[in-house]
């Protein structure tokens, strides 16, 4: 488990997830997850496509409940909260998605502000001030006056960034913060992550396929695989593990303990051809 | 044998899963009204809305009138010219308009114009994750989006119907007092005759009311239930048109027999 960043505070987690367990149905999509993030910590979840990592961030953000075990985000159980109380909760979170999804009917400025005009009762013209530094935070100050749809895709990225952390949040949640950016918009966001953390002092859980970027970046990293965690932690004891599945992962393996063929019958058996003339 | 097992089975589950949609939607309605007052405190979203979906549908709205009044003069005309009647056509025209088709034609229209755009901006918000990130950012997206475009369709669709009687009627005294010769007198006094104000223009108003509701909440409905895909936008989308026309002609009929029920 990753251990709290030095500090003279007592320690309570910002996220501890116990034995947690999820499924649709009777598919079961986690089962008996235990995570713990701490104030400070930049926490990665990595795992192949489909392995649930997408799900257990949505178990963090509340977004969906918990079938078993406990989801706790600042001390507060999940489970057993109201949709007022989660919401309360949820103005302590920010979250980062894929796409940014910032809202397309608003200006840069209007969906930074977006948060702050919700939540606060501050005059328009100490919002205007904020956003603006939020803006010169991510670098896009000079972009206030765009619309989303003018924006390149690392800009939109930014943007979401800074409308995420707009409330100063206690815990951010990032989906896939690096899907489909190029190297020098990746490398901005990837800073612009640790910094904002360090600034804030908050925890930050980001789902994410790019090995490289987050080892350097993160303080501790959980692999999903199967609905459970096959291995955690810090970027060194990753890089220098042996297990197949970390291994391969981090190389980049075609084939391992993630197989390369989806499971399927005998090719030999689907072919019209005789036995031996089939690879 | 089988293959009629499945065909049952497949029409028993169309049946289960539209029940099952129809009580979604009489649950999304509460949910709707439940947070309308939060979504009324914030006023200018609702205004916002009036203009998207009343305000920018005028033009075909006051088209589609002005046609349909030209073509109730020239109709109307030819009909009661026969029993010499023709001095009746504006009580016709008139008539003909509160009762059925400003209501009826403009719902029409409605749904296909501001029905349609509503729920492909609902839809396109759900897919680009817009709704989810107001949800995570503890705005409420059913008080923040969907209830002032509900409300917006609510209001706008009774004074979109007015507007269109009322160009269908100018239509109709166009053709029939300035292009055919009809007496202008008679045109309008038998129209002040013959028009009641509670039952023809009260109940050609509750039925633009309750037609735009319907509609109202279909397609905000079908934009919030659809898939996240571009597909299930596009379908969503005539699932919207479809379904209000079919609803709306089915309560028309409904409410025609029960307000009109003396004649």
């Amino acid at each position: 488990m990753p251990q709290p960043l030095a500090s003279s505070a007592p320690v309570v987690p910002v996220v501890r997830l116990s034995q947690a367990g999820f499924a649709y149905g009777d598919n079961a999509v986690l089962r008996g997850v235990d995570l713990t993030v701490h104030r400070g910590q930049v926490v990665a979840i990595m795992g192949s496509s489909g392995s649930g990592k997408t799900t257990l961030l949505r178990l963090i953000g509340g977004q969906l409940r918990a079938n078993a075990g406990k989801v706790e985000v600042a001390g507060q159980d999940l489970g057993g909260l109201s949709r007022a109380a989660l919401y309360a909760l949820r103005r302590r979170m920010g979250m980062l998605f894929q796409f940014g999804a910032l809202f397309t009917d608003m200006s840069v400025f209007d969906n930074v502000a977006f948060p702050l005009r919700e939540h606060t009762d501050l005059p328009a013209a100490l919002i205007h001030d904020l956003v603006l530094m939020k803006l010169q935070a991510v670098g896009l100050r000079g972009a206030a006056g765009l619309k989303p749809g003018e924006l390149s895709g690392g800009m939109a990225r930014r943007v979401a960034l800074a409308r995420a952390v707009a409330l100063d949040p206690l815990l951010v949640l990032y989906d896939e913060p690096f899907a489909g950016l190029d190297p020098i918009s990746l490398g901005i966001t990837a800073q612009l992550i640790r910094r904002l953390n360090d600034a804030l002092g908050a925890a930050s859980v980001m789902v994410t396929h790019d090995v490289h970027v987050s080892l350097d970046l993160v303080d501790y990293v959980y692999f999903v695989s199967g609905g459970g965690i096959v291995a955690h932690g810090t970027p060194t004891e990753i890089r220098a593990s042996n297990d197949p599945y970390v291994h391969q992962f981090v190389h980049a393996e075609a084939d391992g303990p993630v197989p390369f063929h989806y499971p399927a019958p005998p090719l030999a058996s689907l072919l019209s051809l005789p036995e031996g003339d089939v690879p | 044998m089988s293959a009629l097992a499945g065909v049952l089975r497949k029409l028993g589950a169309r049946v289960v899963d539209s029940v099952w949609r129809l009580g979604f939607a009489v649950r999304f309605l509460f949910a709707v009204l439940r947070y309308s007052g939060q979504s009324f405190q914030r006023l200018p979203l609702t205004i916002r809305e009036i203009y998207f979906s009343g305000v920018l549908s005028l033009l075909i709205i006051l088209v589609s009138g002005l046609f349909i009044g030209l073509v109730l003069g020239l109709q109307g005309y030819d009909i009661l010219q026969r029993f010499g009647s023709s001095s009746a056509l504006g009580t016709m025209v008139a008539l003909s308009l509160l009762r059925e088709l400003g209501p009826v034609v403009a719902g029409l229209l409605f749904a296909s114009r501001a029905g349609s755009a509503v729920t492909a901006e609902i839809g396109l918000m759900k897919t680009t994750e817009q709704l989810q990130a107001m949800d995570m950012m503890a705005v409420n997206p059913i008080a923040r989006v969907i209830a002032p475009r509900f409300w917006g369709g609510v209001i706008s669709m009774p004074l979109l119907a007015a507007m269109f009687s009322a160009m269908g009627i100018f239509g109709g005294w166009l053709i029939g007092v300035v292009v055919i010769g009809v007496d202008n007198g008679s045109f309008w006094s038998q129209m002040q005759d013959a028009v009641d104000f509670r039952y023809d223009i009260v109940n050609g108003f509750i039925k633009s009311f309750v037609f735009g509701t319907a509609v109202s909440l279909i397609a905000v409905f079908e934009g919030y239930d659809c898939q996240p895909t571009a597909e299930g936008v596009s379908r969503a989308i005539t699932r919207t048109v479809v379904s209000s026309a079919l609803v709306i002609l089915a309560l028309d009929f409904v409410l025609t027999s029960f307000m009109f029920r003396g004649l």
